[in-house]
């Protein structure tokens, strides 16, 4: 018989399709985010070597690096690594759920809610609210949730359709990223300048406080999209034919999308707006992968290198502290571009 | 007339009314889906065939009234236990750029799958053979929006028979292709009837319509207007009735059915020249 299909995998009672390509590339991207993750953490005011820090993260390093590592150094790594996988999966959720690859929780306004929330609280409440760490990252949180649900309900007819999920998002959006420049433009000088450094997003200063909150939180929306994301497959076929195979769309659709804000809300409020990864992320791993759709984990994988790895080169490349955002926007945008072109010159030949 | 295999019927709807907001699209309606023959809906643009076709496939909800699928009120019954009984092909499915043929007739599978038990060889078993009665095999591993129209039909055809039903609704399955892939999609039908398959489809071409079905229920805003054989049904009256068209019946040549000759207002040679009854 000419057809072979895919061949299953079975553990026990447990059975998957086997995918050699796609096990392979999220294999070497796991590995990769591991690697920078170690180098970003290696590179400081001075350098540990990478044995060292593979030694220490195992818990067998020597006392010195465990206190720069563990203290000082880890926390910045550990929030940048899940910020992104955040990002990633959010990018990629929204992007499957509006069946269209600009709906990004940037475009839809999660981010831009949040944004003007989080300026909104340095602004007008001054220094009250902003001086305790847990207010501005909660505050940050509510808004793009609350944006996001605005959004979702706007977009609202008789069912989702993507092209509406995004025209509304994009209104919304500019509404908010009016609302923050209006509110920057009315504050004190020094709460401008405190805001504008929460606004080009960074991984400064980080505390074991914060990986903890963001790291678990994050963790369990994952664990909520891996299981409900079996149900995700069909509707990229429509809902008609997702509910002709049996799949109770508009909950399924409702559940992810707001795991999704939640991610991208959690990503925010950890590490202000970082532009571009949840756009950029799925779409580069899709190609990587060569999937007809963004593909979930090896997103959040593709999410966490690039935000890892555009802060390492803004610490350690670049000259003066460029904001972390602008490196993603430089190293991603034309590698996107990149694996495009390269599509149409090989459809061409 | 062809006698009705009428054992169990498995699929109907009793007193359905459904609408849109204040319009209401199907007015009281009662249906009974025969077994193991082929159903055809038909009726003038807006009549409400899509709308039954939905309805008794649970895609919409009627605002009075129940539809049997089984003997069960389909309402009541699980989206995956509706799933493992009737096949659904929609009017416009969505195949994502690059998909390949084989995992989208894979996607079939899903109601029989869940998230620990995702591929099975039983799986693999009966989605080879769903690509291989639809005869797409050989286009397993191209990517769907590299095929043509006929062909990709073909594949979603495949996809709802890898569904494991011997029920399919057919939502227009040949919409957009021309008449020489219309036919070729409509003999794989056909093909599937004589395996035993019960179905219920939508189709716009009245003649293709009367070629293929068994039964052919006529629709005209949001009613029944006649139900039966081809032969029985369809005559000069009932288009102009029902459609508004101005036709003759006369024998198909080909087949044993009627064959509708529409009547315009041109390109008609006076009556005396005509040769027919």
């Amino acid at each position: 018989m000419s057809t072979q299909m895919h061949p299953g995998v079975r553990v026990g009672n447990w059975s998957w399709v086997w995918r050699p390509w796609i096990v392979l590339v999220t294999a070497v991207l796991a590995a990769l985010t591991f690697l920078v993750f170690c180098v970003s953490i290696s590179v400081g005011d001075f350098i540990i070597d990478l044995p060292a820090v593979i030694r220490t993260i195992f818990g067998q390093g020597e006392r010195v690096d465990e206190f720069v590592i563990m203290d000082l150094r880890m926390p910045r790594a550990l929030v940048g690594l899940i910020v992104g996988a955040a990002l990633g999966i959010s990018g990629a959720l929204t992007q499957s759920i509006a069946r269209n690859p600009l709906a990004s929780p940037d475009v839809l306004g999660i981010t831009g809610g949040a944004s003007a929330t989080a300026v909104f609280l340095v602004t007008v409440t001054s220094g009250a609210v902003v001086t305790s760490t847990v207010g501005l990252p909660a505050a940050a949180l509510t808004g793009g949730l609350l944006t996001g649900l605005l959004v979702y309900f706007l977009a609202w007819r008789r069912g989702i359709d993507g092209f509406r999920l995004i025209l509304i998002g994009i209104a919304v959006n500019a509404v908010m990223q009016a609302l923050t420049t209006w509110l920057l433009a009315l504050a004190d000088i020094r709460d401008v300048a405190r805001a504008q450094a929460w606004l080009v997003g960074s991984l400064d200063s980080r505390s074991w406080t914060e990986v903890w909150t963001t790291l678990w939180v994050t963790l369990a929306l994952i664990v909520i999209v891996l299981v409900t994301a079996f149900q995700l497959q069909p509707m990229h076929f429509g809902d008609d034919v997702a509910a002709g195979l049996g799949v109770r769309y508009s909950a399924v659709r409702a559940v992810l999308l707001l795991c999704a804000v939640l991610l991208a809300g959690v990503a925010v409020s950890a590490a202000g707006p970082v532009p571009f990864v949840a756009l950029v992320a799925p779409q580069i791993t899709m190609r990587l992968l060569r999937t007809p759709v963004p593909p979930l984990i090896a997103s959040g994988l593709f999410g966490a290198l690039l935000l890892i790895g555009s802060d390492l080169i803004a610490r350690s490349v670049l000259p003066n502290d460029l904001p972390v955002g602008v490196v993603t926007a430089i190293i991603g945008g034309p590698f996107l571009v990149y694996l495009l072109v390269r599509a149409n010159v090989k459809r061409a030949a | 007339m062809t006698a009705l295999r009428n054992d169990a019927t498995r699929l109907g709807a009793e007193g359905v009314t459904v609408g849109y907001a204040d319009r209401v699209v199907l007015d009281n309606l009662d249906v009974t889906i025969p077994t193991g023959v082929i159903t055809t809906v038909i009726g003038p643009n807006g009549c409400g065939k899509s709308t039954l076709l939905r309805t008794l496939s649970r895609l919409l909800k009627p605002r009075q009234g129940t539809v049997l699928l089984d003997g069960h009120d389909i309402a009541r019954l699980k989206t995956k236990d509706v799933a493992k009984r009737m096949g659904l092909l929609p009017q416009t499915p969505i195949a994502p750029e690059g998909l390949t043929v084989a995992d989208l007739v894979a996607r079939g599978r899903h109601p029989h799958q869940s998230w620990v038990r995702q591929w099975s060889s039983d799986d693999a078993d009966v989605v080879a053979k769903a690509l291989r009665m639809t005869g797409v095999s050989d286009l397993a591993h191209r990517p769907v929006d590299s095929l043509s129209g006929g062909q990709r039909q073909r594949v979603w055809i495949s996809m709802t028979l890898a569904q494991g039903t011997d029920l399919l609704l057919l939502d227009e399955p040949t919409t957009y292709l021309d008449l020489a892939h219309a036919i070729d999609v409509i003999d794989l039908v056909d093909d599937l009837h004589e395996g035993g398959c019960t179905i219920v489809m939508v189709l716009h071409d009245l003649n293709l319509a009367v070629r293929y079905s068994d039964n052919l229920i006529v629709m005209k805003s949001g009613s029944i207007v006649a139900q039966g054989h081809p032969s029985d049904v369809i005559t000069s009256e009932l288009l102009l009735d029902t459609f508004g068209l101005q036709a003759k019946v006369i024998d198909d040549p080909v087949s044993e059915r009627p064959l509708i000759v529409p009547i315009g207002r041109t390109h008609v040679v006076p009556k005396s020249d005509q040769g027919l009854g």
